[in-house]
């Protein structure tokens, strides 16, 4: 018996959710009496398996060669039914990004193995069974998915849990996975990847989102929200009308209908808050909105608010930070 | 070409805040029920294809009487035919026994090219009955499709919207796509399509008549999950601290100043 846990990477470089989650497995590990063992397929993703030592694991298994170059939905889940397989684990925690969500939902299905999704909190009950919470119907219910059977899946969502401290002198073993692809997966060919210009830091992976929507007026109205997050050190957010305005691409958007994210700071620009977009960002620690109109629901939400044109309002605020962070 | 899109009836996005806990699992949660929005991206995705290769679109759901008004927004939409599964067998099915239900309705319907479905729906928003549809029918499956470059009888070609970039990805068919919203913009069904929809028979297809179910797979019994301790969110405390100042720099310095002092920069 162990806690298995998936580590998402692209392009060779680790998902910082996964580290989030391999420490409150490690957590629950030393609660049960567990082993706890990292999975990661890819290419040359040697160095990965070694951090998932440092950041807790006691056993990495490896699924590394060209079959797993680029993310391919039945390979890597046949590889990660390999590593559960091998690993004979109660508890598997995976990482809800695109991708390792794919991988997670195919082995599971294979497997018939019950998966909680969009996880943002873990536990254990007293049986060591895993709790898993969720939010549904778009946040606005919230449950603790109880499992009937082993093993327990669940994907988690970025953010859910602090970074784990990394500790170079951990030893565990690292242990190649020998897996033999099915023709389903290896039907399936990736003929060309282009990077999105997301920028280094996903919305979801940000530490401070700002966000523009309706009130930037337009693409160039995305430039003084730019620099704030760039001084800030964080990610561009958008709403749903300035990404289907064509203002600014999908990825950055925040809502029902695109991501959900969970910062420690999220700042509103020109986002009347909608209740579709508020799905999206509630779980901020602290809100601050900057709007023209004095009544917009966003400032329900909000623990710091500024009326007024946030045209205005955006390049003071960076010149604010640029002089008490010196930066 | 046959594409099939699988589609279920969730509560109107506007109204996803009235649902009360209490209500959960229940027949009625007391709002407005329409087609899950995140189909309407596969339904239009089906009528394009349809016309891009010279098809036919038929839509699936799962579910009581009421998951009818699904199919009728579907055919409303253009879709051809509907294909109503209802039995009380199914009620309370996890995503693993919906998709083991869809599977033998689509193996019963001769297969198809493109199985289409949306993202998630909005109220389970599990996104789990896509790829337990491709793994209980052994096809290749692909999601966050945010283009179909083309489709042949042996394989089909798509753009995958991953996180960091996108994948050109060829697999081959019959296979399982679950739709992004960068794919299309549906269109709005007109009168000729809604009274079309409200025309036609929607006759339920049972447990029974669907050789290849096994009754064991599907309903509340077969479920390997619960949701336990349904709860509305915490509710955000505190109200809103309107920043003053002479000027906006003033306000702005106010601000920075707060931040800094709660520690999130």
């Amino acid at each position: 018996m162990s806690i298995l846990v998936y580590i998402a990477q692209s392009q060779g470089q680790a998902r910082p959710v996964s580290w989030e989650i391999l420490g409150q497995a490690r957590a629950m590990a030393d609660k049960l009496g567990a082993p706890l063992v990292a999975f990661v397929a890819g290419q040359g993703v040697g160095e990965i398996a070694r951090e998932a030592i440092a950041c807790g694991a006691d056993k990495a298994l490896v699924a590394d060669g060209a079959a797993f170059a680029q993310f391919r939905a039945y390979a890597y889940a046949e590889a990660f039914e390999a590593a559960i397989a091998a690993a004979q684990p109660a508890i598997i925690l995976a990482p809800a990004v695109a991708g390792a969500r794919d991988a997670a939902a195919l082995a599971a299905a294979q497997l018939h193995i019950g998966l909680a999704v969009d996880c943002q909190g873990l536990d254990l009950d007293g049986a060591g069974n895993l709790l898993a919470e969720r939010p549904i119907f778009a946040g606005n219910i919230v449950t603790t998915v109880v499992f009937k059977a082993r093993p327990q899946m669940a994907t988690v969502r970025s953010r859910s849990f602090p970074l784990p401290a990394r500790d170079r002198a951990r030893t565990g073993e690292i242990i190649p996975l020998a897996v033999t692809l099915s023709d389903l997966a290896l039907g399936e060919e990736v003929l060309g990847f282009e990077v999105a210009e997301v920028g280094e830091l996903g919305v979801e992976n940000a530490g401070i989102v700002v966000a523009a929507g309706r009130g930037v007026k337009g693409p160039m109205g995305f430039a003084p929200i730019r620099e704030l997050a760039d001084l800030l050190g964080g990610a561009v957010g958008a709403s749903r009308a300035a990404v289907d305005a064509g203002w600014i691409p999908y990825p950055h958007q925040i809502g029902q209908t695109g991501k959900t994210v969970r910062p420690d700071l999220y700042i509103a620009c020109g986002i009347s808050g909608a209740i579709q977009h508020l799905a999206g960002m509630t779980n901020a620690k602290v809100i601050v909105a900057i709007n023209k109109d004095k009544d917009a629901p966003v400032f329900g939400v909000a623990r710091y608010g500024i009326v007024g044109d946030l045209f205005a309002v955006v390049p003071a605020l960076t010149e604010a930070f640029k002089a008490r962070l010196g930066r | 070409m046959k594409f099939i899109v699988c589609v279920k009836l969730t509560p109107d996005t506007e109204q996803l805040a009235e649902v009360q806990p209490q209500d959960v699992g229940s027949d009625d949660l007391g709002v407005t029920m329409v087609l899950n929005p995140w189909d309407e991206f596969a339904v239009e995705e089906a009528l394009q294809l349809q016309e891009r290769f010279d098809g036919t679109g038929v839509a699936v759901t799962v579910g009581g009487a009421e998951a009818t008004e699904a199919l009728k927004r579907a055919v409303a939409m253009g879709i051809a035919e509907a294909v109503l599964l209802s039995d009380p067998a199914f009620a309370g099915s996890d995503a693993w026994g919906i998709a083991h239900a869809l599977a033998q309705a689509i193996k019963q319907l001769g297969g198809a090219t493109l199985i289409l479905t949306g993202k998630q729906s909005v109220d389970g928003a599990s996104g789990l009955v896509a790829p337990g549809l491709a793994a209980r029918l052994g096809v290749p499956f692909v999601s966050q499709v945010a283009k179909v470059l083309d489709v042949t009888a042996e394989r089909v070609t798509v753009l995958r919207a991953l996180d960091e970039g996108m994948q050109t990805v060829r697999v081959k068919t019959p296979a399982v796509l679950s739709v992004s919203k960068e794919i299309n913009e549906p269109r709005y069904a007109n009168y000729v399509g809604i009274r079309k929809a409200s025309r036609m028979s929607y006759p339920a297809t049972k447990a029974a008549q669907l050789p290849g179910l096994d009754l064991k797979q599907v309903g509340a019994g077969a479920t390997l999950t619960e949701w336990a301790d349904l709860r509305k969110p915490p509710v955000r405390a505190g109200k809103c601290e309107f920043i003053q100042g002479a000027t906006v720099a003033e306000q702005a310095r106010t601000l920075a100043e707060k931040l800094v002092a709660e520690k999130v920069i």
